[in-house]
């Protein structure tokens, strides 16, 4: 089936769509790399500190060891965004392929 | 608690925590540019993205600092009525925005909002729109990068332009090189940053007010009192803490102000339209509904707690403001480690905000106004040109229009004001123009200017004392509403006397032009039950009534 007659057809949008294909979009990296690392480094700082936390720092989080809890919360939620972006890599070029059909 | 300065004690560990942040979204800003060549990929990240990350990145695009800080104030002020602007006043306009309208801007692959009123209408409109967008977007980035500097100076004892230059050059930077992708990677990453940073506060307070229970006996016997805890319960009158009549709160509300900002601001929607395909973009808005149902947790709850636990909060000036409710429990409540994780949730809240705000002004000056108006023959590359100038010139007017925020007591009404401006007239032309295939090309300029000026006129009346409101939210329902009545009449008398467009520029624009292809384009793992937008955006609507229920 073929899109274009499918809509009104503008010049200035149609030219922008034949730009198109030259994209680099596909070199884009995945975020879920980023995400997962700053959140591992976080994870260990918070959840280090945590371990050495004296009376006043837990006395003043209600008696929580919050940096303790917070750090390892963070530690997880950075390692199951590693272990997502391992297990299932972007989908792409097969997108390409599937966008002509 | 004395309620005295809200300096926070950082340590090198704090700091530590937000250079790295800062770091971070300048490097994701700098590996993005990589991926760019034409200007889709500049201004629409080549419209490659999955839908999870385009969803995040429209809820983080609205979770500015002023939305998180703005409704804990709320929270703290009016009680669990708040909830409306969250599951009444988001969640059914998202659904409907990725059910209903996503097929037209998507299929008809305009490149922006305002764009779609040129292929519906005609240029008047679009420039109308083009302009009033572009003029509030820079707005909005500058009261963002107002609010940023007055907290950094508040909390980390920070002059006020070394805030703003840090806050406005880090944006700009990576907006600029990284173009839309950066932006949107960084919402990302932003999004879960703030939730880290609010999740602990709310924790602490729960357990410092004694749980839900603690929480809930001493909303009671606050100066809110029961009706502190009922969203719906005394809005048969406006004899309730929010001052608001259930049917302001369901069309006024509901209806036309939050669908004037979810469907047709283009901060939101340009997320959307960088999904990698029509599958994605219409589960962009609902994907994003989900968080919207429980963001609510860490904003409202730390408001009611600080209400509770901080005495003399709510004073019309000083420390103690509404607006201060959750950096007063960070004060009180975090030690440093998780402290410099919430001020770096802060930071990085104001810096979604200000750069939705950022990306959606640059694409617009370049495709809405630069190339429909001004020079039209440029190569691709020369409009991605453009585009880096614009966002360096857009930032710069945001730095010099920051100090207009200073006026206004409540920094929430102040863009509801805005919004209501905005808006509903143009979320009125558009349902209309998409519904109705004889609106005419002038009923949509006339529809659109009279209705933008009768929420004008009402605005400018109430700040004048003519006309009386209960509140200067009932005044934006009530705007709101008369500049979607306007837009309404206005269609129908001049659509008569004027020519329609031909059907065939109509094609894909219009319910019932032309068949909006749903699936042409969908990906093997798109074809699975749980992508189906219509089921999502179902159980999204359903969860937001069921929550409803214990607060009744």
């Amino acid at each position: 089936m073929d899109q274009h007659s499918e809509r009104a057809q503008d010049p200035l949008v149609e030219e922008t769509e034949q730009e198109r294909a030259r994209s680099a979009a596909a070199r884009l990296f995945d975020i879920r790399r980023v995400i997962g690392g700053l959140f591992v480094v976080y994870g260990v700082l918070v959840g280090l500190v945590g371990l050495f936390d004296g009376q006043s720092e837990i006395a003043k989080a209600q008696g929580l060891r919050i940096n303790l809890w917070a750090g390892l919360a963070m530690l997880l939620f950075g390692l199951f965004m590693l272990a997502w972006q391992w297990l299932r890599p972007v989908e792409p070029p097969t997108a390409e392929e599937a966008r002509e059909v | 608690m004395d309620g005295g300065g809200l300096r926070l004690s950082m340590n090198g560990l704090d700091y530590g925590i937000l250079t790295l942040y800062f770091v971070t979204v300048l490097g994701v800003g700098f590996a993005a540019r990589r991926a760019i060549r034409t200007s889709v990929d500049f201004f629409l990240s080549g419209r490659s993205l999955p839908a999870w990350v385009t969803g995040l990145a429209f809820v983080s695009a609205n979770l500015g600092a002023l939305e998180i800080i703005g409704m804990a104030a709320n929270g703290a002020q009016y009680g669990m009525m708040t909830l409306h602007y969250y599951w009444i006043g988001a969640v059914p306009a998202m659904v409907f925005l990725g059910i209903v309208m996503m097929p037209f801007y998507y299929g008809s692959r305009v490149r922006s909002v305002p764009e779609y009123l040129r292929l519906r209408f005609n240029r008047p409109t679009h420039l109308l729109n083009a302009i009033s967008f572009a003029v509030a977007q820079v707005l909005i980035a500058g009261v963002n990068l107002y609010a940023l500097a007055l907290i950094m100076q508040a909390l980390l004892g920070w002059p006020l332009w070394v805030a703003i230059a840090v806050g406005a050059v880090i944006v700009l930077a990576y907006i600029t090189v990284g173009g839309l992708s950066g932006a949107i990677y960084n919402e990302v990453l932003q999004f879960f940053v703030i939730i880290a940073g609010l999740v602990p506060i709310t924790v602490i307070g729960l357990v410092k007010v004694g749980g839900v229970g603690g929480l809930m006996d001493a909303v009671r016997e606050s100066r809110l009192g029961e009706a502190g805890l009922h969203a719906w319960q005394g809005t048969g009158s406006t004899e309730n803490p929010l001052g608001a009549h259930w049917f302001g709160i369901v069309f006024g509300l509901g209806f036309v102000l939050s669908f004037g900002y979810w469907t047709t601001n283009f901060a939101e929607v340009q997320r959307a339209l960088s999904a990698q395909n029509m599958s994605a973009a219409r589960r962009t808005p609902i994907i994003a509904a989900y968080p919207k149902l429980l963001i609510p947790a860490v904003t409202i709850i730390p408001g009611l707690i600080a209400m509770v636990t901080v005495q003399g909060l709510g004073a019309s000036e000083g420390d103690l403001v509404y607006n201060n409710a959750i950096p007063l429990l960070m004060r009180d409540l975090l030690p440093n480690g998780v402290l410099g994780i919430a001020v770096t949730g802060l930071v990085a809240s104001f810096m979604a905000g200000m750069a939705a705000n950022v990306s959606g002004f640059n694409t617009v000056f370049t495709y809405d106004i630069w190339q429909a108006y001004v020079r039209r023959d440029g190569s691709d590359e020369y409009y991605v040109r453009v585009g880096r100038l614009a966002t360096v010139g857009g930032v710069l007017v945001g730095i010099g229009t920051a100090f207009i925020a200073a006026g206004f007591s409540n920094i929430m009404n102040y863009i509801q004001a805005l919004f209501s401006l905005f808006n509903a007239p143009l979320f009125a032309t558009f349902i209309i123009g998409m519904f109705w295939k004889r609106m005419s090309p002038l009923a949509g300029f006339w529809s659109l200017l009279s209705g933008t000026l009768a929420a004008l006129a009402t605005y400018l009346l109430y700040k004048g004392g003519v006309l009386h409101f209960n509140s200067d939210l009932e005044e934006s329902f009530w705007g709101a509403g008369i500049a979607f009545a306007t837009v309404a009449v206005v269609a129908a008398i001049v659509t008569p006397l004027t020519h329609p467009k031909p059907d065939d520029e109509l094609q894909g624009l219009v319910y019932g032009m032309g068949a909006v292809d749903l699936k042409g384009d969908v990906l093997a793992g798109d074809r699975v039950w749980w992508r189906s937008p219509v089921l999502l955006g179902a159980i999204a609507l359903v969860l937001a009534v069921v929550l409803y229920i214990p607060v009744f």
